[in-house]
């Protein structure tokens, strides 16, 4: 029977199936972090129960750290608990740990690929929901609940009932300046916040075909923001380029045998999905938010819609329109800008840089605005340094921070104060996600380099 | 075993007639350092409980004393982003056994489950009437009756069944968990992964 790449990755990972039940599916890589990890290890201890595979897991402090002074020890003494348990519990139960500090050390997100730990038809979980980022090698990825994770940890299984599937194809050719950022955020503002809760999505067409992987990581990592349990995309010449290399990844022998099975990896042609969708690339603009949901974004050359034309509840869509302080029928250039993030798992990656300094190289920040500018991790970091971007962003005024999830979810101290605006590369602009107050705009990396420059909101074609 | 047994929960109800709630706003990043699983409940729904001087804020719905129970009602898309347990945790802390919306992200439903509270999706239209209902009276009780997956109403009498699986309901109604189960099947596991690639 012809089967999707979905398909594939999860019949050949169910252990079990219950039946009226879930499927208990067997977990390849398991990632965790400092804040959503402890209480399962507590769980772990109360049962009595072990670490079944320990080799199969990876923790890195990311949430939860500082991104300047990271030599230093962690003022805030509950932060500094959690980093101090997982350190502990990787310990004690010979879990691989690159703590703060350790140069492998960055956002789980984008140490995983970066060091060929993830690799392409695995199944992937997180207690983080961006864990779908992995998708992008073909991988069914996604973000767990700690319960789980003590599942995990203690039986390398998870219980889940199979997602219905959904395939997004975009074909045709991007504009100038166009970034995977866009496609994304075009996907989520076509299907709403909630479009796809229920289904596995596949990114599938010619776009995603010439995308690079940093690209696709984007992509995937924001599947969850229209609702869906992850996102994937078939592995190619660009997915095996990308990996070859790497620490982690399979070599010699091993490789061979690991391509020659990476390669069946695709969605059979006569294969059917629950629903699928098509877009066109020619009808996406640079985008940004409005909102307080991903699902509500834009075009940079629209006006934010009434409450009818965006659909969803009405009342819902006062309050965030009166968080926000805006109104309906507002263009959204020329809005005041007071922070910019560039950073996260969705757009923290070298090609991100690049883009940041293609823009602001030859400019200066402008005054009114203050810049968070993370590397996602050590590697990136580096390689910033090494590409002289560091010297063009010092050159226009930005200061390059340390590696970490910082203003995505504003655990540390990176928050957006009460009342401002943030153009930020991330993921999530709900009330409050970047510190209590803050009002945030989604959007890719041109977008924050041209607010960054502009002190207000600018469509990025104008400056490149 | 893991939480209480869940059969039949008669109940007031908290109604938050608010779509897209999202697990940032039913508890905020910056309460998430904890190390244990204590106390999620003063936290839930920080900021919109709460002004910044922890003075409570009058219009927000847990802070009207007409309205109480183990069951809060929230609009259409309850619980998307981020994978937080401590969102159901708080939600369990603060003393909701159940949770009924028209429509529950993924992560937020197992989540509940797997803490004990069970997530009850009903039509839009079942929802529109519970809403109405306790806005008529605020003390209307519901009735979640697990074992025959069946919302009441009880002041009005309307109902409504409700879908889980039987594995999930044999687990809430006797306390299990998931890896009560999991643990039964450790050889089965091992076996697998001996055939496994990575
Ligand atoms: S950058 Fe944001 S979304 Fe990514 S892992 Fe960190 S907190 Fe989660």
């Amino acid at each position: 029977m012809p089967s999707t790449l979905f398909d594939k990755v999860w019949d050949s990972h169910v252990v079990r199936k219950i039946e009226d039940g879930p499927d208990v599916l067997f977990i390849d890589r398991h990632f965790i972090h400092e804040v959503t990890s402890p209480v399962a290890f507590r769980g772990l201890e109360s049962r009595g129960l072990k670490v079944m595979f320990p080799e199969k897991t990876f923790a890195t402090a990311d949430h939860n750290t500082p991104t300047i002074n990271q030599h230093l020890p962690v003022k805030d003494a509950l932060s500094a608990n959690q980093l101090k348990a997982l350190e502990v519990n990787s310990a004690k139960y010979g879990i691989s740990h690159w703590g703060l500090g350790n140069p492998k050390n960055g956002i789980v997100h984008i140490i995983g690929p970066e060091n060929g730990i993830t690799l392409p038809g695995m199944t992937i979980v997180c207690g983080d929901s961006h864990t779908s980022t992995h998708g992008a090698f073909g991988c069914i990825a996604f973000g767990i609940g700690t319960s789980e994770v003590e599942m995990v940890l203690s039986s390398q299984c998870i219980m889940q009932p199979k997602p219905k599937k959904m395939r997004i194809n975009v074909n045709g050719k991007l504009g100038k300046a166009i970034t995977p950022k866009d496609v994304v955020l075009y996907i989520i503002a076509k299907l709403t916040a909630a479009g796809a809760t229920g289904y596995f999505v596949e990114y599938a067409g010619e776009v995603f075909e010439k995308m690079s992987m940093e690209g696709r990581m984007t992509v995937c990592n924001m599947s969850i923001e229209m609702g869906a349990r992850g996102g994937m995309i078939a592995p190619d010449e660009t997915t095996f380029t990308y990996i070859k290399g790497k620490e982690k990844a399979p070599k010699g022998e091993a490789w061979d045998k690991a391509l020659a099975y990476w390669k069946t990896l695709k969605t059979d042609a006569d294969a059917t999905f629950d629903i699928e969708h098509h877009y066109d690339a020619a009808d996406i603009e640079p985008m940004i938010t409005y909102g307080t949901n991903p699902g509500m974004g834009l075009g940079i050359t629209k006006h934010i819609p009434t409450a009818e034309q965006a659909g969803g509840g009405k009342s819902s869509y006062e309050k965030s329109l009166n968080y926000m302080g805006f109104h309906e029928d507002d263009s959204m250039l020329g809005k005041k800008v007071d922070y910019v993030f560039l950073g996260s798992c969705t757009n923290g990656r070298i090609e991100d840089f690049r883009a940041f300094a293609s823009i602001v190289k030859g400019r200066k920040k402008a005054e009114n605005i203050t810049a968070w500018i993370v590397p996602g991790s050590h590697v990136v970091e580096q390689q910033i340094k090494d590409e002289g971007i560091l010297d063009i962003l010092t050159e226009a005024g930005f200061e390059l921070r340390q590696p970490g999830c910082s203003a995505c979810l504003a655990m540390n101290d990176d928050k957006i104060p009460a009342g401002k605006y943030a153009v930020s590369t991330s993921n999530r602009n709900f009330e409050g996600r970047q510190g209590p107050g803050a009002r945030t705009m989604l959007a890719s990396p041109f977008m924050a380099a041209a607010a960054a420059v502009t002190g207000v909101v600018t469509d990025p074609r104008e400056l490149l | 075993m893991a939480y209480d047994k869940f059969t039949v929960l008669k109940s007031t109800a908290v109604p938050l007639s608010i779509e897209n709630v999202d697990t940032d706003q039913i508890i905020p990043a910056r309460f998430l350092k904890a190390t244990e699983r204590k106390g999620f409940g003063d936290n839930l729904f920080r900021d919109w409980r709460y002004n910044n001087d922890n003075s409570p804020k009058k219009d927000f719905v847990l802070n009207n004393p007409v309205y109480h129970g183990k069951i809060l009602v929230g609009g259409r898309n309850f619980g998307s982003g981020s994978s937080r347990e401590h969102a159901a945790w708080a939600v369990y802390d603060y003393g909701f056994r159940c949770v009924v919306s028209s429509f529950f992200a993924d992560i937020f439903k197992n989540n509940c489950i797997n803490v004990g509270i069970l997530p009850v999706q009903v039509s839009e239209e079942f929802l529109v009437k519970i809403f109405k209902a306790i806005e008529a009276d605020p003390n209307t009780e519901l009735e979640v009756n697990l074992p025959e997956q069946m919302i009441t109403i009880l002041a009005t009498g309307d109902k409504e069944s409700f879908a889980i699986n039987g594995y999930k309901k044999n687990n809430l109604t006797n306390g299990y968990d998931d890896i009560d189960y999991l643990q039964a099947m450790g050889e089965e596991i091992q076996s697998f992964a001996k055939k496994s690639l990575y």
